[in-house]
């Protein structure tokens, strides 16, 4: 008992209490990404493709293919209630989640299979799997490769043609890409910057068949004339990337043709080397990070989500930081301290607590509809009734964010304000320079490392947002970056995707959420690292601003 | 306010190889000329009825314990008390005989003709040469080979050239104290001022350095005119030509220093000098 009070007093209980808090923390954080990492990086590995005898419920044998995507174990009462026999004795049993793929001629993706009834399970290596850019992936054997309905290839030799054959698809793919994105993309919109243009000389009450109209005219049938250029040989492309197809045969023994266009790779998992799936993982990998999402974004990569964020975010700090800094200087610099500057503070502090989504509702209905519905009025009219800005857009996101984050910047820039030394200001004062010459060369300098630091806080919190985003401008497809080659190059007006919400949107709005799910994870990891990046990089900033500016020591 | 470490009361000044220097009021030119100066912190009155002239071209100290208000009355002159909140001031300060408290007053102007350098140095975070710049930069944009010639004769005119000009892009952080608080004096002296308010420039310096101080001072007085604020007396009696005894806001007695140390008109002076209390 003695023992133990004086154990309390020395302190140790505190001093355990604390460091165990600490470290529940930090295994916290470490679960978590390791949790995302291993569910998320998981799914770009290729898995061992089986093939195995499976025992129907009603005895029949069928031919099974896939890989195991998942596994749990089913009580045995539960099976016998749906009808199974299951032997006696037995409490649980084993039944994997098979991806079976070939949603075009089986109609599902995954079935249930329970272990017990798959027999003779193996893995041949000719096995072959194909990802496409309809109907998720194809599972089965290759048996031939034709060229416009002629056999060219058959058996073991198919397999190097139709590596052959995908390699000039991918060329012939980047091409017809190029064409429909870029240059179409950009006829596309410069047609429809004429059609504004005669609408504005509309109502501008320009008389028809004047020069403007003629010149208006001429320009449309320059643009038509390329327009119907570019077609044509996007037309002789698709004719060429259709000529190829394959013969595979699934697993209830037909044989189905595949276009060869409509492949995006093709590979045997079963006869990769270690080496071979290394490559393939990190082939993936960069697929995910740098291609345009498929399939209602369950494939493919999400580039366009992690342009958005980072474009948002930027854009964001580039409104936030001289708000903030500006309304700060004036708080602690000018305004006469009192109980009306003291309400400022508190009021300011508490919009840092506002809940996240009342911001969205407050950009939808200020930003949206009221500047935007009336910019559109001013500048746009001729677009009416479609709307420019007074629609949901990056513009809007990034200034919602702003307005959310702008107290974190004043609170920090103030704090740095605060801790300017007296002498510093006072030097500069006695060699005649005014108060705002003072702040303008001396004390905004020196405080920018605490600028930076509010910065910092206000892009971790924004880059995280989702919810205010889903009302002012964020997207589940956004058909082109919001930064392109076409004047104006920057689009302030068009919707975006983001990261955060294209977890939400994969995770639970998708047609085909079991396959969506390892994206999930990935998605989440790849938020995470785009914020601790951009972090990073307002950090070393900082860093060197307080390098460069390090005050008199008290 | 910091007491300096080093204060002796009670000195003689025989022990101080000073040179009489002979100097009689009445036949100074006067550069600042205050009447009837009070001033309030708020409730608090810290400097009452002030009179004094300030010779030009001369080095004047202001002595006195703690808190008798020589800072105060030396931050009067370059209206550096205007920055405090809840200052009052009444009464007159002229300076060439312009009263430097009127209304149509350009403080920024008249701070550029009246400099001042503080208890501790007070360099930007900025390099050596940039901090001496400053004030012209804030005048104007001046030439860069102009510039270059005005910082030279600023940190040759502080006794600093030769020490730095080897890193003149280098912080002024880097240097130490008593560089540091040459180098504001650089700085102070790079717009040419008339006057330089200095406010115990030495009391957070070592002996070598505050040698150094002195001796500028010394150098800088033919073209400047100086008043130095000092808790040191020896210090005041070494580097000035009429010292002001201040005591509880009063300006005591206000001589040529000659005179003062040696045969103060007034008891409390004399009291003080000879360390009897202080």
């Amino acid at each position: 008992m003695k023992e133990l009070r004086a154990w309390f007093r020395s302190g140790s209980p505190w001093i355990w209490m604390n460091a165990g808090a600490v470290t529940a923390s930090i295994v916290m954080v470490a679960a978590l990404i390791i949790l995302i990492a291993v569910r998320g990086l998981g799914h770009f590995w290729a898995k061992p493709v089986f093939e195995a005898d499976y025992i129907e419920a009603d005895g029949s044998i069928t031919l099974l293919i896939g890989e195991i995507h998942d596994s749990e174990m089913v009580p045995a009462e539960r099976l016998r209630e749906a009808g199974e026999t299951v032997a006696a004795g037995v409490d649980t049993l084993r039944r994997y989640l098979v991806k079976t793929g070939n949603r075009d001629t089986g109609g599902l993706d995954f079935r249930w299979a329970l272990e017990s009834r798959i027999k003779a399970k193996r893995y041949p290596e000719t096995l072959m799997v194909l990802e496409r850019y309809e109907w998720g992936n194809f599972y089965g054997y290759l048996r031939s490769v034709s060229e416009d309905g002629t056999l060219v290839a058959e058996g073991e030799a198919a397999w190097e043609t139709l590596q052959q054959r995908l390699e000039r698809n991918r060329a012939l793919h980047a091409q017809i890409r190029q064409i429909e994105k870029n240059a179409i993309g950009s006829v596309n919109y410069r047609l429809e910057r004429l059609r504004l243009a005669e609408r504005r000389l509309e109502l501008d009450r320009v008389t028809p068949g004047s020069r403007a109209y003629l010149d208006l005219a001429e320009a449309r049938a320059t643009l038509q004339r390329e327009y119907e250029g570019l077609q044509q040989s996007l037309g002789e492309l698709q004719q060429q990337v259709a000529r190829d197809s394959i013969g595979a045969e699934v697993m209830d023994g037909r044989v189905v043709e595949i276009p060869l266009a409509k492949v995006v790779r093709a590979y045997r998992p079963n006869a990769m080397g270690a080496v071979g799936k290394v490559g393939f993982y990190m082939g993936k990998l960069w697929e995910f990070v740098s291609d345009d999402p498929r399939e209602a974004n369950t494939e493919g990569g999400i580039f366009p989500a992690i342009f958005g964020t980072v474009l948002m975010v930027i854009l964001m700090s580039i409104f936030v930081t001289p708000f903030g800094v500006v309304a700060a200087v004036y708080l602690r610099e000018y305004a006469k301290q009192g109980p009306l500057t003291r309400t400022i503070r508190i009021a300011v502090n508490n919009l840092a607590g506002v809940p996240s989504i009342v911001y969205g509702v407050f950009g939808l209905g200020f930003f949206v509809y009221f500047l935007g519905g009336n910019i559109d009025q001013l500048f746009f009219p001729e677009s009416l009734p479609a709307p420019t800005f007074g629609t949901p857009g990056l513009l809007w996101a990034s200034l919602t964010l702003a307005i959310l984050t702008v107290p974190v910047v004043i609170v920090a820039t103030e704090e740095g304000l605060s801790r300017i030394p007296r002498a510093i200001r006072e030097g500069s004062m006695a060699l005649g320079a005014t108060k705002a010459e003072t702040l303008w060369r001396t004390v905004l300098p020196m405080a920018s490392p605490a600028m930076m630091t509010g910065l910092i806080l206000a892009v971790a919190r924004a880059a995280g947002e989702v919810a205010p985003l889903m009302l002012v401008g964020v997207v589940k497809m956004a058909p082109s970056l919001a930064l392109d080659g076409n004047y104006p190059f920057l689009h302030l007006d068009q919707k975006f995707m983001h990261l955060g919400f294209h977890i939400f949107d994969v995770g639970f709005q998708s047609p085909n959420v079991e396959a969506a799910r390892p994206l999930v994870y990935a998605t989440a990891l790849l938020l995470v690292l785009v914020i601790v990046l951009l972090n990073l990089a307002a950090i070393a900033i900082r860093n060197h601003l307080r390098e460069k500016y390090r005050a008199l020591e008290h | 306010m910091t007491e300096a470490t080093a204060i002796t009361h009670g000195i003689d000044i025989g022990a101080l190889d000073r040179e009489p220097r002979h100097l009689r009021m009445q036949d100074e030119t006067i550069c600042l000329e205050v009447k009837d100066l009070n001033l309030y912190y708020g409730d608090k009155q810290a400097l009452s009825g002030i009179n004094m002239q300030i010779p030009k071209q001369r080095v004047s100290a202001f002595i006195g314990p703690s808190g008798c208000g020589k800072s105060t009355l030396l931050r009067c002159f370059n209206r550096m008390n205007d920055l405090v909140d809840g200052v009052r001031i009444d009464g007159q300060i002229a300076i060439d005989g312009e009263d430097m408290y009127a209304p149509h007053v350009n403080v920024a102007e008249l701070r550029r003709r009246v400099g001042m350098v503080f208890q501790k140095p007070n360099p930007f975070p900025k390099s050596i040469f940039e901090n001496v710049a400053y004030g012209l930069r804030i005048q104007g944009n001046p030439g860069k080979r102009e510039l270059a010639e005005v910082v030279e004769k600023a940190l040759k005119g502080a006794a600093l050239w030769d020490e730095v000009k080897d890193r003149l892009h280098d912080s002024a952080l880097g240097l130490s104290g008593g560089q540091q608080q040459r180098l504001v004096i650089a700085r102070a002296i790079a717009i040419e001022p008339e006057v330089l308010l200095l406010d115990e420039p030495a009391s957070a310096l070592d002996p070598i350095s505050t040698l150094k101080i002195e001796e500028l001072i010394y150098e800088l007085k033919d073209r400047y005119t100086i008043v130095i604020v000092t808790h040191n007396m020896q210090q005041a009696a070494r580097v000035s030509d009429y010292t002001a005894f201040m005591y509880m806001g009063e300006l005591v007695e206000f001589g040529d220093t000659d005179t003062l140390f040696t045969n103060p008109r007034k008891k409390q002076t004399e009291d003080y000098i000879t360390g009897r209390y202080g």
